[in-house]
């Protein structure tokens, strides 16, 4: 706890941990957090490909995200890794290093840097709503809180996945001669939808795009339970008439479509609860089901965590700086490179 | 009203006719009176009540965020209906959500004053969907894509009835529809048709070529100049005065000229035109008065619109459908003979020996604002629809143009994975003295599936560029593009506008540098 901090700390954190053009940098620590780059030693959120990066000689992560990073980098033999988990903590230089479940993807962390009884939380990419694929969100009280702003304008509310996966249901219940394809990225959001049709009672096998597959094995293996799931190329006799097909979304447009009977293409994500956004992706069938914060979580949380500043980071800063500072939170945006955002 | 709000959704994101046929359909016959009668107003813009000003839309959303938040989300959304939609929260203590027939009843009896207070608490009550939907509603713009004629359609389709009996009797309905449900859901009779002021589905034309007109004995048929401009029909009876295209649509707001006209009771099917004098005005003098809601004066003075009539269905209470053409066109010459009326004139008949004389008519003639010519069994009576047989349109050779294919972009629905949409472009000089391509048109059709096939895989390996769904490929491949008419036009980029533009054939024989010039385009103009 932080109550020791209560008066204004001497400490300026920007002292201990800032941006560098290969990422943010904690000097006391000696390590990068979701560095751009390879680096000697790097702190990971999460395995999403902007934040998690191979090549580093030796990665502090969650067993679970070590796990994504092996099957996604072929086993890093190259790379020391130290898993850590949740609640637990460790010391790296000057630094404590902790993680704390962030709700956005399996293995998904916020990095709690103590340093001098000064706290930072690094947030890394977060969602408050359930997620039946990894642990919700805790909110940890801290000094300076870096917090995403990836779906940050009051445009975005969220609706309930429940009845997103109800408009998908809906369809194939008016449309059961054509196959359903659907667009999500491959790491959380995949297995996400799966578990999502699962509990709405879908229990009919999903097919799956090839690019899918080994992320939803290790899913499986980590206890997840996907259902009667199996891979498109594995057909052998089947129209897909009616089917549920997943894909990654750039296959939507894909000559891969081909195959499929008059293929329906729904794409789910949290820029499609914007019209312009989901024609220019060109959804026949958009779903807004984001493994990110919307506004209202993105705000709550700036209350629920308590920081005195804030940093606010990839997406639209603007507007989030705007509102953190009309409830007296001291918040400023902080430019770190290289985040990608398809993979919302 | 969420149903409603959901079936909008659905519509706005799905291209496919069919598609679109089966939301509605679905939709009518899942929804109970009097929603569904409501709805299918709003579809074939039936629904008038004072629309929403985007200055009190943009007040709600300045109160809601404040003035700073709202700008930023409007500016990322571009649509000011929806961007209010989606900042708007639900309030779970505002109650249930309005249903459609609520909401129509009560904007069509509020006064301006109480609206934004009613505004709000539907608002409040609604999920983001039904917001859009309401807001949409309100502003007087739908834009899903659906026409009048396929939300008819569709509900023709839930009756198992052709969509013409549905026109036939549209015009003497009133929304929200209860006994058109009725007779095509619950074997309620056919509501009957207004005789005179009813829209009455025309008959239309197959069309022919030179070789065929040799199987049928010219005796037998009829010709008329084929008119470029908008078929319609001029409907009247007591104190009804209605100008329709030929889709059923209402369009007599954009030609008070031709309603005021109107002394008679009637139903005519003829053309629509501009005409100056003696002259028919190109086809684009036509459009600048379509799609108007009002006109001002200076458009009646300098684009008067002009009836050509060819066939008369109703005259003075009677049906004369079921005679024969020879019989209504006597009629027809008999009753305009009576009067002068300068808005009104008739087509005249084409006389010729044979086919080789008519074709060599067809030949010579060569003037704006002729498209063809039509060929009518004299025996033939007036049916709906498009019979095979009594009715031939037999229209002018296209112009033709070489082209160089420029950009493409994919398709939607089954095309979705094919580039299937070709802009291309004719040569021109450019400032700096080099040549350079201007495009000049868009097509999306004219070849076979097996030549999309091989336009994709060409796009594909000739690509330079991408934006977003458009690819730009190496100036290499020659398009023979065949079209209907050429017009000047500000809005391009090159100056010219095609009318039909349609991929012909494809010229792989024929090297890019000896396509065809923007000013060889130009002489073509008329």
């Amino acid at each position: 706890m932080t109550t020791d901090t209560l008066a204004p700390a001497p400490l300026d954190p920007r002292s201990w941990l800032y941006p560098t053009p290969r990422g943010l940098y904690c000097e006391p620590g000696d390590f990068y957090v979701d560095p751009a780059v390879a680096v000697p030693r790097a702190v990971i959120t999460h395995g999403h490909g902007d934040h998690a990066r191979p090549g580093h000689r030796a990665a502090l992560a969650t067993p679970e995200t070590l796990a994504i990073m092996r099957s996604r980098f072929q086993d890093m033999p190259d790379t020391a890794q130290q898993p850590l988990k949740y609640g637990e903590s460790v010391r790296i230089g000057d630094v404590d290093v902790g993680f704390a479940p962030a709700g956005h993807i399996l293995g998904s962390a916020q990095a709690v840097l103590a340093y001098r009884g000064q706290r930072i939380v690094v947030s890394g990419d977060f969602k408050r709503r359930p997620d039946p694929t990894c642990p919700p969100f805790e909110p940890v009280p801290c000094d300076v809180f870096i917090t995403e702003a990836t779906f940050a304008l009051p445009v975005f509310h969220h609706p309930s996945d429940a009845g997103e996966i109800g408009k998908l249901l809906r369809s194939v219940a008016t449309f059961p001669e054509r196959t359903h394809l659907v667009g999500v990225y491959a790491l959380g959001k995949c297995q996400r939808v799966i578990r999502l049709l699962r509990q709405a009672g879908y229990d009919k096998r999903l097919w799956l795009h090839g690019g899918l597959v080994p992320l939803c094995k290790l899913y499986q293996e980590h206890g997840i339970d996907l259902g009667d799931v199996a891979p498109v190329s594995d057909a052998i006799l089947e129209t897909f008439k009616g089917a549920i097909v997943l894909c990654p979304p750039s296959a939507l447009a894909d000559r891969w479509t081909r195959r499929f009977a008059d293929p329906i293409a729904a794409v789910c994500s949290g820029w499609m609860g914007v019209r312009a956004r989901a024609r220019q992706r060109g959804a026949e069938l958009p779903l807004i089901i984001s493994d990110h914060a919307d506004w209202p979580e993105l705000t709550r949380t700036l209350t629920d965590v308590g920081a005195p500043k804030v940093w606010v980071t990839h997406g639209r800063e603007e507007a989030l700086v705007h509102y953190a500072r009309s409830i007296g939170i001291d918040a400023e945006a902080l430019h770190l490179g290289g985040r990608d955002e398809e993979e919302s | 009203m969420q149903a409603f709000a959901h079936l909008l959704d659905a519509l706005s994101f799905q291209p496919a006719r069919n598609a679109k046929l089966r939301l509605i359909e679905t939709y009518l016959a899942e929804t109970p009176d009097p929603d569904r009668g409501w709805a299918l107003a709003a579809l074939t813009g039936g629904l008038d009540f004072p629309a929403a000003k985007p200055a009190l839309l943009r007040g709600f959303g300045q109160e809601k965020i404040g003035e700073d938040l709202f700008a930023l989300s409007y500016d990322y959304v571009g649509d000011l209906a929806e961007t209010l939609a989606l900042i708007w929260e639900t309030d779970p203590a505002a109650g249930p959500p309005p249903t459609l027939g609520e909401v129509v009843e009560t904007l069509q009896r509020a006064s301006r004053r109480e609206t934004p207070a009613i505004l709000k608490r539907w608002l409040d009550a609604l999920d983001a969907t039904g917001r859009w939907a309401l807001l949409k509603l309100l502003t007087g713009a739908l834009r899903v894509g659906v026409s009048a004629r396929l939300a008819k359609q569709a509900a023709a389709n839930i009756g198992r009835q052709p969509v013409d009996a549905v026109e036939e009797i549209w015009h003497g309905l009133s929304a929200p529809y209860r006994p058109l449900f009725d007779w095509l859901l619950q074997d309620g009779p056919r509501p009957s048709t207004n005789a005179g002021g009813a829209f009455l589905p025309p008959m239309l034309a197959n069309p022919i070529d030179r070789a065929e007109l040799d199987t049928l004995d010219p005796l037998h048929f009829r010709a008329e100049w084929k008119w470029d401009g908008i078929r319609v029909q001029v409907a009247s009876s007591g104190n009804v005065k209605r100008l329709c295209s030929r889709a059923g649509e209402d369009v007599s707001k954009a030609f008070p000229d031709i309603i005021e006209a109107i002394d008679f009771d009637g139903v005519f099917d003829g053309e629509l035109l501009v005409r100056r004098e003696t002259a028919i005005a190109p086809f684009n003098d036509l459009q600048q008065r379509l799609n108007r809601k009002s006109v001002t004066p200076k458009m009646l003075k300098e684009h008067p619109a002009h009836v050509r009539l060819y066939d008369v269905l109703w005259l003075e209470g009677r049906d004369l459908r079921s005679l024969s053409f020879d019989e209504r066109r006597a009629r027809l010459e008999a009753w305009i003979a009576l009067k002068e009326r300068p808005r009104f004139d008739l087509s005249p008949l084409v006389s010729f020996r044979d086919w080789a004389d008519l074709a060599q008519q067809r030949e010579a003639m060569r003037i704006d604002g002729i498209e063809g010519l039509m060929l009518k069994r004299g025996d033939s009576a007036y049916l709906a629809g498009r019979p095979k047989g009594p009715w031939f349109k037999w229209k002018r050779d296209p112009m033709l143009v070489d082209c160089v294919l420029m950009y493409a972009q994919r398709g939607h629905g089954k095309r979705s994975s094919f580039y299937s949409d070709f802009t291309f472009g004719c040569w021109r000089d450019s400032a700096d003295g080099t040549r350079e391509l201007a495009p000049v048109g868009k097509a999306y059709f004219g070849f076979t599936d097996d030549e999309l096939r091989w336009l994709d895989k060409w796009v594909r390996d000739h690509t330079t560029n991408r934006f977003g769904p458009v690819r730009e490929v190496t100036p290499e491949l020659v398009l023979e593009i065949a079209f209907d008419g050429v017009a000047r036009s500000t809005r391009h980029k090159s100056g010219v506008s095609m009318r039909f533009p349609r991929i012909n054939r494809i010229r792989t024989d024929k090297p890019a540098a000896e396509a065809d010039t923007v000013d060889s385009l130009l002489r073509l103009v008329p």
